[in-house]
């Protein structure tokens, strides 16, 4: 794909996430004070949670308990999301160790010693509780893992698959993985990094893309429930963090000098393109950061949107809209979830690239 | 704002997962499968040199024999034409070795013939002057009856014999 037919994708895809949202959360507004509350549905299935909701069931939430790990001044506290009983106001207490917990808005807080309930300000932030590190295997965590699990069966496979044949030919799943690998090699880590640098990050850039992918490709799998993982910007950020990690520590001196002194232009041109250049190293891995981020909560936030048409209006006669757009939309993600996972693949290795490229004045 | 804010333990469990995903993937996926696609194009690429080699080498087999070929047939008229030349060279040699030798021949018989020739001559003046002796004697006798006779005809005989 040449990069102009690119850019069109791209715009389309922007353009519309920008006009279906603004279309939606209209709605949203009007009919907040009805039963339904579209905003609130939309938040809780693009945030991470606690436990893994799959459906109501005569008015009560069907759930797949999952632990919650914390971090308190005692040390670590492990128990089951079902011990809050799908509470989460705050109300229902869990008691462990002589801890207490409260889970409000997925968020767990532990009660001062003292209180036996949790007392909010007037912006709802509960007033006498503290928040202890929270390394919970949450909904995303929960959904990274299968997505490993997927990844692992599927590339360990196929380089077995390598095995069972003498010539080296890609038989069976390999024959569907290779064209990918060699994409990625051919298409990303070549022509950005360049013939002989290109090897040493092509672990890297493949796990980032496969990844990446995958993590997508689940969030729109409905029965996963919005397993958001690619979209929550705590992912982003980690992944944008090991770009930028890798970027900086393969930087030669080429690409320190074009930060801290550039060449060939004169001194007080220097100095004034230092500080632009030294934010220019974090704003890359930020706009990657963000750009993930944005896309992939965008395409969950119009799907969910354009179904709670049909629970706003209360009239199934908006179904056969709600649907057929999300339907359009839905092919648009699909093909977002691998423009995605490659425009940060892509990115990152051009960044590498940059990191990498010998002086040539 | 708190869809932005990145969850503690979020970053937590990608940075550990992403990191094992990583180091597993990279041991037991991309390095045989990278290798392998390394291998096989390593395998095509010598495949094709060594196909171009050999369409090289038939090349030039090919023109080897071409060339081979045509200095047989250069060789093969060299040598015709040498043994044109020779025929024509012992032709003309035996010819001249006849001339010469008829000439030798004739040479020789007309040498032979003038000796029988003279041979003969010499043959033929000895019966003549052994005839002319005895008709001499026959009429010498007769006439030898006196003695003045005689001394007349030797006398005569002597002149004629000077003569002669």
């Amino acid at each position: 794909m040449t990069l102009n037919t690119l850019r069109t994708v791209l715009f389309l895809v922007f353009s519309t996430v920008i006009t279906t949202v603004g279309f939606a959360s209209e709605d949203n507004k009007d009919q907040e004070k009805e039963g339904f509350n579209a905003k609130e549905m939309i938040m809780h299935h693009v945030k991470d949670a606690h436990e893994f909701h799959v459906f109501d069931w005569n008015e009560k939430p069907v759930t797949i308990a999952l632990p919650i790990i914390l971090y308190t001044d005692n040390g670590l506290t492990v128990f089951m999301s079902s011990e809050f009983h799908h509470d989460d106001s705050g109300h229902h207490i869990v008691k462990k160790d002589g801890q207490k917990f409260v889970k409000f808005h997925e968020k767990i807080y532990q009660l001062n010693a003292d209180a036996n309930e949790v007392a909010f300000d007037d912006e709802h932030h509960p007033t006498n509780a503290s928040m202890p590190l929270d390394f919970s295997i949450t909904r995303n965590v929960f959904m990274m893992w299968v997505s490993v699990l997927v990844l692992l069966s599927i590339f360990i496979l196929s380089a077995r698959r390598y095995k069972k044949t003498e010539d080296n030919v890609p038989t069976g799943i390999a024959g569907f993985i290779e064209p990918l690998i060699v994409f990625v090699r051919d298409d990303i880590a070549k022509p950005m990094i360049g013939d002989h640098k290109y090897k040493k990050y092509m672990p890297f850039l493949l796990t980032i893309f496969f990844f990446i992918w995958v993590n997508n490709i689940f969030g729109l799998i409905p029965i996963l429930n919005g397993a958001n993982v690619s979209g929550n910007i705590a992912f982003t950020l980690t992944l944008a963090v090991f770009t930028f990690i890798v970027v900086n520590v393969s930087g030669n001196k080429n690409y320190w000098k074009h930060i801290f002194w550039m060449p060939g232009v004169p001194i007080p041109m220097k100095i004034f393109l230092m500080p632009i250049e030294i934010v220019g190293m974090f704003v890359k891995p930020i706009s990657l950061m963000i750009r993930l981020f944005a896309n992939i909560t965008a395409g969950h936030i119009i799907i969910l949107a354009l179904m709670s048409l049909i629970f706003i209006f209360e009239t199934i006669a908006v179904a056969p809209v709600s649907v057929a757009f999300s339907l359009f939309i839905g092919l648009i993600e699909i093909v977002v979830t691998a423009i995605q996972a490659y425009i940060f693949t892509v990115l990152s290795a051009l960044y590498i690239g940059m990191a990498t490229e010998e002086a040539h004045h | 704002m708190e869809l932005i804010t990145p969850g503690f333990g979020l970053v937590f469990w990608t940075a550990i997962t992403f990191l094992f995903l990583l180091l597993i993937l990279r041991k037991f996926a991309w390095k045989p499968i990278l290798g392998a696609v390394e291998d096989r194009e390593e395998g095509i690429k010598s495949a094709l040199a060594s196909a171009e080699n050999a369409r090289k080498e038939m090349e030039n087999l090919k023109a080897d024999n071409e060339r081979i070929l045509n200095e047989a047939r250069a060789e093969r008229e060299a040598m015709l034409k040498e043994a044109r030349e020779i025929k024509a060279k012992m032709i003309a040699d035996a010819k001249g070795e006849a001339q010469t030798q008829a000439a030798k021949m004739i040479e020789q018989a007309q040498t032979a013939i003038e000796s029988e020739k003279k041979a003969a001559m010499a043959e033929l003046r000895n019966q003549v002057a052994s005839l002319s002796v005895d008709i001499a004697e026959k009429v010498v006798r007769e006439e030898l009856s006196n003695k003045d006779k005689q001394l007349k005809l030797v006398e005569s005989m002597l002149s004629e014999a000077t003569l002669n």
